[in-house]
């Protein structure tokens, strides 16, 4: 589903987000990308957005490569991803019905259409009884999961998340988690960016590790992990 | 995902009453940028009332110059020339003359006046006495003062004017209607003057639609910022401001033709005052229909531009982050 080779990000001051990042996401996985703040993971998912463009390398989204879509048809491409937001990014000024069903709007599906998938939608994050309510009326848990419901209301094949738990208590993250479980229980492939992984290893899921704009790959840690303990082996022997 | 192939996947899915849903949609669009309009009534009544009065400048001028000019053309064919008669023209063949052309049906009156009347009269006008005393014989001709009937044209006026001209016995026509020819070249040049200005006006206008827009652009900011994240093309975010545009202008044009139909009924009184003096049968002419068209066109027109302006230019300064 995204394949990503040797993408280098590097910002006009000269510090590179991303170096040489080679990964492959499968259609229908669900894995999750770790490291510190700064590490490169809400890169990599602005680089699947096309809301910035590679240095270097390319990025393939469902056959699509990102390099040969030309910014007027970035939209367009847009409109074939699911995207959510740490911060939720709603509209506060329209009430929770308004806000998700904004891209059938932009798709401009019909009315009668559009409410159908918008409850489906709200059905799904269980916020079915609040659609006429406004965004700063609802807790932090469930602005999030009215965010979640405009990012799969027009029935995308891949949904980003960048932190979507960072301003959330471990029970509403988990919550949000299981949402996120279900949708790929349907076929969703879903990258989400997260530092939380108590949270990730409860779900056990893949997860991408990635450290000052590198991979740090599964096998990587697990050449670390045996040398470690060949060390600590060592050292009782030594004993 | 289907691959995106062409613009197929940026239209609607195809199904009946597309078009309906099309014009549902451009219909709520239009009443929710008028809505917005009226939700901070001062500033969009200061929009509309700068677009309102910029516009009624030029088109009070233009009602000017058009009862000038339709005041001047009545004058036309009323007015009098002096047909000045050669030196060796007899009083008896001037007064011959003056009985011939005074017979045309395209004339009103003549009247002869010979040489000594005129002397007489000049004399008395002038305050030259003196003078003409030293003089030793006559200076002036014989005069004929030739009023041509009311149901000649501007055309055929200058037409019997040449005529007259061309006869033997006249030495020079001089045509009194001279001065309404000038100004009436006087008005033709004020309205090139009111077109320019209405040139500069028109970009004025701009100026304040588009600025307006960009204030609302800029408030809206961050909702344009997700829209696009959740992948809106700029033509879609530029609609609302289109129809923002489209509602300045047009209230902008039907406050001009309010602030001059206003004008032009405060003149009501004074100019009747005015023509009664004169015993003229003026009648004041307002906005036709036609120009009342193009008043609320102009407005529409200079609100679409400029919106469509500030939106294409703002819009794409703001791009997710």
């Amino acid at each position: 589903m995204i394949r990503i080779e040797e993408v280098t990000k590097r910002y006009p001051g000269g510090q590179d987000a991303l170096k040489g990042v080679t990964l492959y996401v499968e259609k229908g996985e669900m894995a999750f990308l770790t490291g510190h703040s700064g590490a490169g993971k809400s890169t990599l998912l602005r680089l699947i957005a096309l809301i910035e463009r590679p240095t270097k390398g390319q990025i393939i989204v469902d056959e699509q490569n990102t390099k040969r879509i030309t910014n007027r048809r970035i939209p367009a491409y847009r409109r074939q991803i699911g995207m959510v937001f740490q911060d939720h990014k709603l509209l506060y000024d329209r009430p929770v019905f308004d806000n998700v069903a904004l891209p059938l709007v932009i798709a401009g599906i019909g009315h009668r259409e559009a409410s159908r998938k918008v409850r489906a939608a709200l059905d799904q994050v269980s916020l079915l009884n609040k659609e006429k309510q406004f965004p700063a009326t609802l807790s932090s848990g469930e602005q999030q999961r009215v965010g979640i419901a405009r990012a799969i209301v027009s029935r995308p094949k891949l949904l980003i998340a960048d932190e979507p738990t960072g301003n959330l208590d471990p029970d509403l993250s988990l919550e949000v988690m299981r949402i996120f479980r279900r949708f790929n229980e349907v076929g969703v492939t879903l990258l989400i960016a997260s530092h939380d992984i108590s949270l990730i290893d409860q779900l056990g899921c893949r997860r991408i590790a990635l450290e000052n704009g590198k991979l740090q790959t599964d096998e990587e840690e697990d050449v670390v992990a045996e040398y470690v303990e060949r060390l600590e082996v060592e050292r009782e022997n030594s004993r | 995902m289907t691959r995106l192939k062409s613009n197929e996947a940026l239209r609607p899915p195809r199904k009946t009453g597309v078009i309906t849903s099309w014009l549902l949609r451009h219909l709520k669009t239009s009443a929710t940028a008028l809505g917005r309009i009226c939700s901070h009534p001062f500033g969009s009544l200061m929009t509309v009332l700068v677009i309102g009065v910029t516009l009624a400048l030029p088109t009070s001028m233009h009602l000017i110059i058009k009862n000038a000019r339709s005041v001047s053309t009545s004058w036309d064919s009323a007015l009098d020339f002096s047909v000045y008669l050669k030196g060796s023209v007899t009083e008896t063949e001037g007064r011959r003359l003056a009985a011939i052309i005074g017979k045309r049906a395209d004339i009103e009156s003549v009247i002869f006046l010979s040489a000594d009347e005129a002397l007489l009269e000049f004399r008395e006008k002038s305050g030259f006495g003196l003078s003409l005393d030293s003089l030793p014989t006559n200076p002036l001709p014989h005069t004929l003062i030739i009023r041509p009937a009311s149901t000649n044209t501007e055309v055929s006026i200058g037409l019997l004017n040449e005529e007259i001209g061309n006869l033997p016995e006249i030495d020079f026509v001089q045509l009194d209607t001279e001065w309404v020819r000038r100004f009436h070249a006087i008005l033709s040049i004020l309205e090139q003057a009111i077109f320019l200005g209405t040139l500069f006006l028109g970009a004025a206008i701009l100026v304040i639609i588009g600025n307006t827009i960009r204030l609302d652009i800029q408030n809206r900011h961050e909702e344009i910022e997700v829209t696009k994240l959740i992948g809106a093309s700029n033509a879609f975010i530029r609609r609302p401001f289109l129809y923002s545009g489209f509602w300045y202008g047009l209230m902008g044009g039907l406050l001009t033709l309010i602030l001059v139909w206003y004008g032009l009924y405060a003149l009501e009184v004074p100019i009747a005052t005015l023509t009664g003096l004169y015993q003229s049968n003026f009648v004041t002419n307002a906005l036709d229909f036609r120009e009342t068209l193009v008043i609320i066109g102009t407005g529409v027109g200079l609100g679409l531009i400029g919106s469509w302006t500030a939106a294409t230019r703002h819009l794409r300064q703001i791009e997710p982050r």
